[in-house]
């Protein structure tokens, strides 16, 4: 579990995070969402004790990080932004390091470290020095590393920040597999993470929480949320039928692919109608789609004014 | 404790890990002996003793020390494995007490290793041992003093060169407070009591002895104690660059 509790940064005159409170317990994983400076990283940072809060606290499993600061970190995994290692250590030297600086028993030791070395696939550069390694595999090491010790809270900031494809997948197939027992703050600026990953999202902005919520409960903030799109040709002959339909607030026309996207008025239910009037104007649709709502417009219409929710 | 010597081993690893620690260690074995031989007449005086030899050791650590113990916080901070290092279980005295005696085991081992120069004194006469082995032991000492000074001035910064210079010219300063012209030049300016005030918290004062075979435990707790001190100085500019 981990519980911030009116967490506040200031740097000189500037408010890095400003009272900032949330709890995370067993079983969710937190996606910390924000543009680039939105005061995501000092929240992780104040979270694991390396820097002090200017006011307010916080705690993991109910160990407060300045009063406790060792409980806290022995129950805490946490993965720093840039996935920092000392990079003339192999693999295998880095891993024993940080288990015997955490005084893991020696049985232990050998069993936590394999486990970590197999979950990240890592056998295959287990003797290399960390800095001759690819961007992924460092990054991969650092997330073993937060892991090694089995901590039933996770901290992971931008975990899969320079990572492929293929390594993302990889990644986040992991940490879902991790989600079940543990608590899991991870921050992102990827919309797609949030989707593959968090079952809530903290949106923040200027270091202000601007929301709190499921990823499905933000999407039905959209405009988009509702919203019938379609692929047809010649889909232009229905666009002023469509418009005047009940119910509709806009008919946008991706100027590309000249794909057609219904917008409703909030709450109102069009799909039938739509597809009703596409079908009596005989237009061929070769494809159909009842929207969700677009993430990326909530994220950007709350993150731009940034003063508070929007309407 | 089995923190602070997983952190001391990694320091230690991570100096042999470039070719530097080798360099390093030729320099200050070359230099060692060549001060004693050359500069101080180690064959002219016709004494079997060590005594040329410790004589220079304060003026070898000043260099030495200080290129130790530059990066042991600097490089920590600057590529970003501090935090690393401070999320873990461990204390900030655990991390400076193992920074600490990674560098000062690394010192020892260079000063063991001028094990011949005790071999030669042996063969060509007849030295009290007892006092060269209390030299040895004085030496130590006092290089664990100027690390400790290097643990701390590292931790101000996140540049090793200014680690580096800071450094210097600290135990410089140190060092000189002792040089008899010093002490002087300031009895003529001040109370003779003050001036030697300041040549008693000089390093050069409490090792002069102890290169004689002195160890006098009063030079002992000086070195003690002033090693303790730059490494809680050390904690707290840790702690307070944390708040900041």
């Amino acid at each position: 579990m981990i519980e911030a509790e009116q967490l506040t940064r200031r740097y000189g005159r500037l408010t890095a995070v400003d009272d900032l409170s949330f709890r995370a317990e067993p079983g969710q994983v937190v996606g910390l969402l924000g543009p680039n400076g939105a005061g995501k990283t000092t929240v992780m940072r104040m979270i694991s004790g390396f820097i002090a809060a200017t006011s307010g606290t916080a705690r993991i499993c109910g160990h407060d990080v300045r009063r406790e600061p060792l409980a806290a970190k022995r129950l805490l995994g946490y993965l720093p932004e840039g996935a920092p290692s000392y990079g003339e250590l192999t693999v295998h030297e880095f891993l024993y390091f940080v288990a015997k600086v955490r005084g893991l028993q020696h049985g232990d030791m050998h069993r936590q470290v394999d486990a970590a070395v197999s979950q990240l696939d890592l056998g295959e550069v287990i003797d290399a020095p960390i800095d001759t390694l690819s961007k992924g595999f460092r990054r991969r090491v650092g997330l073993a590393r937060a892991i090694l010790h089995e901590p039933p809270v996770l901290m992971l900031d931008e975990p899969t920040d320079g990572l492929d494809p293929n390594q993302k997948r990889d990644v986040r197939a992991l940490i879902d597999a991790m989600a079940r027992k543990r608590t899991i703050l991870i921050s992102t600026h990827l919309l797609e993470e949030v989707h593959a990953l968090c079952n809530r999202v903290l949106i923040l902005a200027r270091g202000k929480l601007l929301a709190d919520a499921t990823p499905a409960e933000l999407e039905e903030r959209s405009r988009y949320h509702g919203a019938v799109s379609f692929s047809a040709p010649g889909a232009g002959v229905a666009r002023a039928m469509l418009e005047r339909m009940q119910g509709v607030v806009a008919v946008e026309v991706d100027p590309l692919d000249g794909r057609v996207t219904v917008v409703p008025q909030p709450g109102a239910d069009i799909f039938g109608e739509v597809q009703e009037l596409l079908a009596t104007q005989g237009l061929k649709v070769t494809e159909i789609q009842l929207e969700r709502g677009r993430l990326e417009e909530v994220f950007r219409s709350m993150t731009s004014s940034a003063t508070g929710l929007p309407a | 404790m089995s923190a602070v010597f997983a952190i001391m081993r990694r320091e230690l690893r991570s100096y042999f890990v470039t070719p530097l620690a080798y360099v390093f260690l030729v320099i200050f074995l070359l230099l060692a002996n060549g001060l004693t031989f050359y500069v101080g007449d180690f064959y002219e005086r016709g004494l079997a003793d060590l005594q040329p030899f410790f004589e220079f050791h304060p003026w070898l650590y000043l260099i030495f020390a200080p290129a130790l113990t530059m990066r042991l916080w600097a490089e920590e901070r600057k590529s970003g494995t501090l935090e690393l290092l401070f999320t873990l279980p461990v204390t900030l005295t655990q991390a400076m007490l193992g920074k600490f005696l990674g560098a000062w085991v690394f010192v020892a081992l260079a000063l063991a290793l001028t094990f011949p120069l005790w071999l030669t004194v042996n063969y060509l006469g007849n030295p009290d041992n007892g006092v060269i082995l209390a030299g040895y032991l004085g030496s130590l000492l006092m290089a664990g003093n100027f690390i400790a000074i290097g643990c701390c001035i590292t931790a101000i910064t996140r540049n090793q060169v200014v680690a580096f210079i800071l450094t210097v010219a600290v135990c410089l300063a140190l060092v000189m407070a002792g040089l008899p012209s010093l002490h002087d030049l300031l009895a003529g300016l001040l109370f003779g009591e003050l001036a030697s005030a300041v040549s008693d918290l000089s390093i050069l004062h409490h090792f002069s002895a102890i290169s004689r075979g002195v160890l006098d435990l009063r030079d002992v707790l000086y070195f003690m104690l002033s090693t303790i001190a730059w490494l809680t100085a050390g904690v707290v500019i840790l702690k307070l660059k944390r708040e900041d």
